[in-house]
């Protein structure tokens, strides 16, 4: 189990995270959404041990990454957001060396990385700066998995990588963690909040929402509309200015419209969207999923404790 | 110990795939020994002269020939005015100007002394001193001949200086030079490719993954100096060998002693790459960083101007200058033939130097941010 309670780091004058307090199960998949600059790539850090924390105390099962981080070490795998082997070093190189400095060995933890690695061993004798994007990713979980941690530390592994790797690498994760591996993956992907058994919404390094991805949702409390007209741009400064508004910003080619009055007509939209001009204007029902509660929790800075 | 040996084997199977750095490492020494050895000469050859003979007479005659049958000297044209000659000399026609009054033989036979103007281009202190030296050689010769006092020349010759060359007899430019750029050479070696090295793997992040490993400090730190302290060495042997086949430098000493210091001396030399890389985040940083020091320790290490020259303060910074003990000791072992007897206050400096160098090394590398 991993508890991490009030941790705090600043650097200079920036202060990147603040109070952070989670707890994640054994064998969890545990998201950390949140964009750029939020603070992930540091929590994870203090996690792995490579980076001290100014406050707080974070606790692997019984091991504290400040003053055990020579045993840390030997439990966790640690993928950076950036492709960090050795480029000069073929796939197969890069794997022995990993398991080698880890005193262990490609056979005996290859179960482990089996249905991964197979996918690139066609490939062993090729230097690891040839590879496409997606087999590097592979290769680079493959090395951090080959010494068999307890828990894996994924820094926004799926940033740059096409539609159809990051499914196939989710999947990856979910068979990983059917072996028992915990895992904390951080991504800026909202989408992919569903994959999580639970997720953390960080911003401005602070939690502002830490729960099942669905019970998040749940606790969306407004009516949300999607809308569109013949003038987008417009019809979200126009609605700005309408009287039961509560938030409204573009989402994909519609604008989403949350209404402060639980109760309300639809008409009432259309008819002052009418009459400021809007044409074919289109006002439908929508589920608000993860980023609409991301939006509402950062703008609106109201904390959910879970 | 095993994990040492394959971040070992690892470095070497990253440094022969090289496809840039590895001709480089190879090509440095016989590139640096072939054309810097020739090229980087202090001997005085062709030192241009223009005489102003205003005399004609037997005596002018028999000093311009003396010059030009000097190996240092080539007079030009003899049929010229001071003021042609002034002016040879402003456009960097000529280097010395002799000029020689109309009454120069009629003063050697009546007056104690004939005056000579000599005017020498300074633009190049080295070379200036060196051409009156060599001229006032063979006025001195000549006026001794001339001398019209027979007891006085008597005298003169009662002292009688018979100079010998210790250790380069011949005084022989390329047995001095050939040590220097070895020195050099072994320098660029350890100092650029251990900082390189070490921030190109900050660079590219696998520090980082390093880092997350149980590899521990000591074991890194010796993973990135061995290799290049073994490049070193060879680099050095391939040197000493390239010395004796193409110039016939001698090796009167013994290699272990010279081998000994060598290796002292790079674990210095890696040592401060690595504080250097420590301290950069790019390679670019840790290039020029590397070179600032590269260059004050060359130019202040003896190799190619005596250390001797240097005013007391300069001396006193070069106690610290690596390069300085080298130089100093890779001559003597070469050249000399001394032993670690004699070199004994050099091997002290460098052993508490490398153990300075290596442990502030492994300090300033850090693991954790």
């Amino acid at each position: 189990m991993i508890s991490i309670k009030n941790i705090s780091k600043s650097f200079e004058d920036i202060q990147a995270v603040k109070d952070v307090s989670i707890q994640i199960e054994e064998g969890e998949l545990f998201g950390l959404l949140g964009p750029d600059g939020a603070g992930k790539s540091t929590l994870l850090r203090m996690v792995n041990s490579l980076m001290i924390p100014d406050e707080g105390t974070i606790r692997l099962w019984d091991l504290d990454p400040v003053k055990d981080y020579k045993k840390v070490r030997y439990i966790i795998g640690y993928m950076p957001g950036k492709f960090s082997l050795y480029t000069d070093l073929t796939i197969e190189e890069n794997l022995e060396f990993f398991a080698t400095v880890f005193g262990t060995t490609v056979e005996e933890n290859y179960y482990l990385i089996k249905d991964i690695y197979q996918q690139i061993e066609p490939f062993k004798n090729r230097r690891a700066g040839k590879l496409s994007g997606g087999m590097k990713q592979k290769l680079a979980l493959s090395c951090a998995l080959i010494h068999k941690p307890k828990l894996l530390v994924l820094d926004e592994p799926t940033t740059g990588v096409d539609a159809v790797s990051r499914a196939e690498f989710w999947e990856m994760l979910q068979s990983l963690k059917e072996k028992g591996i915990t895992i904390i993956v951080s991504t800026p992907y909202m989408d992919e909040a569903q994959l999580c058994d639970r997720v953390a919404l960080m911003q401005g390094g602070e939690i502002h929402a830490c729960d099942k991805p669905a019970h998040i949702v749940q606790q969306f409390q407004y009516p949300i509309r999607g809308v569109k007209t013949s003038n987008i741009y417009k019809a979200l400064l126009d609605l700005r200015t309408y009287k039961s508004t509560h938030n409204v910003y573009p989402f994909g080619e519609f604008l989403h419209w949350v209404s402060k009055e639980q109760l309300f007509n639809d008409e009432e939209v259309i008819i002052f969207l009418k009459d400021r001009g809007h044409l074919n204007v289109q006002v439908r029902d929508i589920d608000p999923d993860i980023e609409d509660c991301f939006i509402e929790l950062t703008q609106f800075n109201e904390k959910i404790n879970a | 110990m095993r994990i040492i040996l394959y971040l070992l084997q690892k470095e070497f199977l990253q440094i022969f795939r090289n496809k840039t750095m590895l001709p480089m490492i190879f090509a440095l020494p016989v590139v640096q020994l072939i054309i810097l050895v020739n090229a980087a000469t202090v001997d005085m050859k062709n030192i241009r002269v223009t005489v102003v003979d205003h005399d004609h007479s037997v005596q002018s005659q028999r000093l311009i020939q003396d010059l030009d049958a000097s190996l240092f000297f080539e007079v030009g044209d003899l049929q010229v005015s001071k003021e042609k000659g002034l002016d040879l000399m402003r456009r960097n026609k000529t280097d010395v100007l002799v000029y020689i009054p109309n009454d120069f033989s009629k003063k050697l036979h009546t007056s104690d002394a004939a005056p000579l103007q000599i005017i020498n281009d300074a633009i190049d202190v080295q070379r200036a001193q060196l051409s009156y030296g060599y001229l006032s050689e063979i006025i001195q010769k000549l006026s001794v001949e001339w001398h019209t006092n027979p007891s006085l020349l008597l005298e003169q010759q009662q002292i009688k200086i018979h100079s010998n060359y210790w250790f380069n007899p011949e005084l022989n430019y390329k047995y001095y030079m050939l040590p220097g750029i070895l020195v050099i050479l072994v320098t660029i070696i350890g100092l650029f490719l251990s900082a390189i090295n070490l921030v190109r793997e900050k660079e590219i992040g696998t520090a980082e993954q390093i880092n997350v490993t149980p590899v521990k400090k000591y074991q890194f730190i010796i993973g990135k100096l061995m290799p290049f302290m073994i490049i070193g060495l060879v680099e050095l042997a391939i040197g000493l060998l390239i010395g004796r086949v193409l110039y016939g430098v001698p090796f009167n000493g013994n290699p272990l002693v010279l081998f000994s210091f060598a290796t002292l001396y790079l674990l210095v030399i890696l040592g401060l790459g690595l504080v250097l890389s420590s301290r950069s985040e790019t390679q670019q940083q840790v290039m020029f960083l590397t070179f600032f020091f590269m260059i004050i320790f060359i130019l202040m290490s003896g190799v190619f101007t005596p250390t001797e020259n240097m005013p007391e303060w300069a001396l006193k910074i070069d106690t610290i200058n690596p390069l300085y003990y080298f130089v100093k000791v890779i001559r003597s072992v070469v050249l000399k033939g001394a032993g670690f007897s004699d070199l004994w206050p050099e091997f002290r400096s460098m052993g508490i130097y490398a153990m300075v160098s290596v442990s502030l090394a492994i300090l300033s590398y850090r693991k954790t941010t």
